[in-house]
């Protein structure tokens, strides 16, 4: 909001409107706050001692809580690792010379690509058991997180490598190389470093799924809180819900802002020390960034 | 045959379900989302300020906790909904975040002398966003918005661990089937979605060559 084209630098007159509509949407905010606020405290929510339970250590809520991040940091960081290797063999698979490679892996592309993340999952858990392959909540989690986002870093991918100067390519053929080297060698060491800010955004979108494993009772973050609310609701009535959902609510907000931010930061130090860096996408389309499958259904053409 | 035919009302009634909710999720993601990207556009910083808020939590929040807050956290302060209508307010509430970013990104992309111009003549900001610039903005964003919207069709399979029986609900519902018939419900689902979402894009691909302006 540099220079906004959509109003006048305000005059005299204006500057008290937009000083009176100032008055009345912070009136209004506030007093929205102050509804939820009252609400809150008229069921007792607001008591210190409802609230102390998430930082003392004797209820044991922080250390539970603190595991159940862990789970979900691993299924992230497995499932980011995987999808990411994964993620660039359907790249490769999908610039390939052989016609019958690049339908095959086009096809899975899409395929995983149009079903909705959580059906992956369903898929992996309670069908692939009937054929006899038994996973576990985890690998499930992990599994339908690894086919789709592979699917989608697949498309990041591709278009990193094709936007790698054309000249780097024909260079590195001119010179003798065979075409795994200029792959290898050439193209993705430069794709992979302009990538890297959207990889962290898709590392955003990636955590943000792994509450999926909620469903399918996998004890991350989400099923975590859960679990203690169920226990404390056993002893002493519900009296903690509330605060514990807002207690993971909060973990998954910060950590996934300060994701946002690094990848912005990233960005920003790819950006100066590559001029050609500001032709490729930095950001993802908003679809993928809603995460749960999101992403274009194949463009009907 | 007898398993499908057993079981194909109840298939129906989880597709219609899936269909109710994208429709109606939909509508309230539109409405919302349209009003978050006036109002981060406005000339009133608390407006301004609050939209941004919005915006950064829900895109940085995980629609199953969204789900969590609006079923479980609503009944704390006394706001006691069903499964089917939170989940309408949960898939809505969340998409609004993204459709005010695209729509964002679409008046940004309609041209500085347009809204220039609109000034010029002596329009307000409200009649100049209501008659200039959103106009134009909804035609750029045509597929952008169709993905956000299309995206959302397969979020809303996200209701199914909330109790509301979708398609995807059918599942872990009829996960006492043998393996073939299970596959049966799994390619049932998957072509269930497909026949909401393949449309939907070839329809925004339709409307977007329709309404595309040239520049």
């Amino acid at each position: 909001m540099t220079t906004p084209v959509l109003f006048d630098l305000p005059g005299p007159k204006a500057r008290r409107r937009i000083r009176i509509g100032t008055a009345v949407g912070v009136l209004v905010v506030v007093a929205i706050i102050a509804l939820v606020l009252a609400r809150l405290a008229g069921n007792g929510q607001l008591e210190a001692q409802r609230w102390a339970v998430l930082f003392d250590p004797a209820s044991q809520v922080p250390q539970a809580l603190g595991q159940a991040l862990l789970r979900t940091l691993q299924v992230a960081i497995v499932g980011m690792v995987l999808a990411t290797v994964l993620g660039l063999l359907l790249a490769v698979g999908r610039l390939s010379e052989h016609r019958w490679v690049r339908v095959l892996v086009s096809t899975l592309i899409e395929f995983f690509r149009a079903v909705p993340l959580l059906v992956l999952i369903f898929a992996l858990y309670f069908l692939l058991p009937k054929f006899g392959i038994r996973l576990s909540a985890f690998w499930a989690l992990v599994g339908g997180l690894v086919l789709y986002n592979s699917a989608v870093l697949a498309e990041i991918f591709r278009a990193g490598i094709l936007s790698v100067d054309r000249g780097q390519r024909e260079a590195a053929y001119g010179l003798g190389m065979r075409k795994t080297q200029v792959m290898t060698l050439v193209l993705l060491p430069q794709a992979i470093r302009r990538m890297l800010p959207v990889l962290i955004a898709q590392l955003v979108v990636l955590l943000k799924d792994t509450s999926l494993g909620f469903i399918i009772s996998f004890p991350e973050l989400l099923r975590g809180a859960r679990s203690l609310v169920e226990f404390f609701t056993l002893q002493f009535g519900n009296q903690y819900t509330f605060q514990l959902y807002v207690a993971a609510a909060v973990v998954y907000i910060v950590i996934n802002l300060l994701l946002s931010w690094l990848a912005r930061y990233v960005e920003r130090r790819t950006r100066t020390s590559q001029k050609a860096a500001a032709t490729t996408p930095t950001e993802l389309p908003a679809d993928v960034q809603m995460g749960g499958g999101g992403g274009a259904v194949p463009a009907a053409r | 045959m007898d398993f499908v035919r057993e079981n194909a009302d109840l298939f129906l009634d989880a597709f219609l379900t899936t269909l109710g909710l994208s429709l109606l999720a939909g509508l309230v993601a539109l409405v919302l989302g349209t009003l978050l990207a006036a109002m981060r556009v406005s000339p009133i910083p608390p407006l301004r300020g609050l939209a941004t808020f919005y915006v950064e939590t829900f895109r940085n929040t995980p629609l199953t906790v969204v789900f969590f807050f609006i079923i479980f956290g609503l009944p704390q302060i006394d706001f006691v909904i069903g499964f089917f209508p939170g989940a309408v307010l949960s898939v809505g509430l969340y998409t609004a975040a993204f459709v005010c970013e695209a729509l964002r990104s679409g008046i940004n992309a309609v041209s500085a002398g347009q809204a220039e111009a609109a000034r010029a003549i002596g329009l307000t900001f409200g009649q100049s966003l209501r008659e200039v610039v959103l106009p134009q903005a909804f035609r750029t964003v045509v597929p952008p918005l169709g993905n956000v919207l299309i995206a959302m069709v397969k979020n809303t399979s996200i209701a199914a661990g909330f109790s509301v029986s979708e398609l995807s609900s059918l599942l872990p519902r009829l996960v006492n089937a043998d393996a073939g018939d299970l596959t049966l419900v799994l390619v049932g689902v998957v072509v269930g979605y497909m026949v909401i979402t393949l449309p939907s894009a070839l329809a925004v691909n339709r409307i977007e060559r329709r309404v595309a302006i040239l520049r």
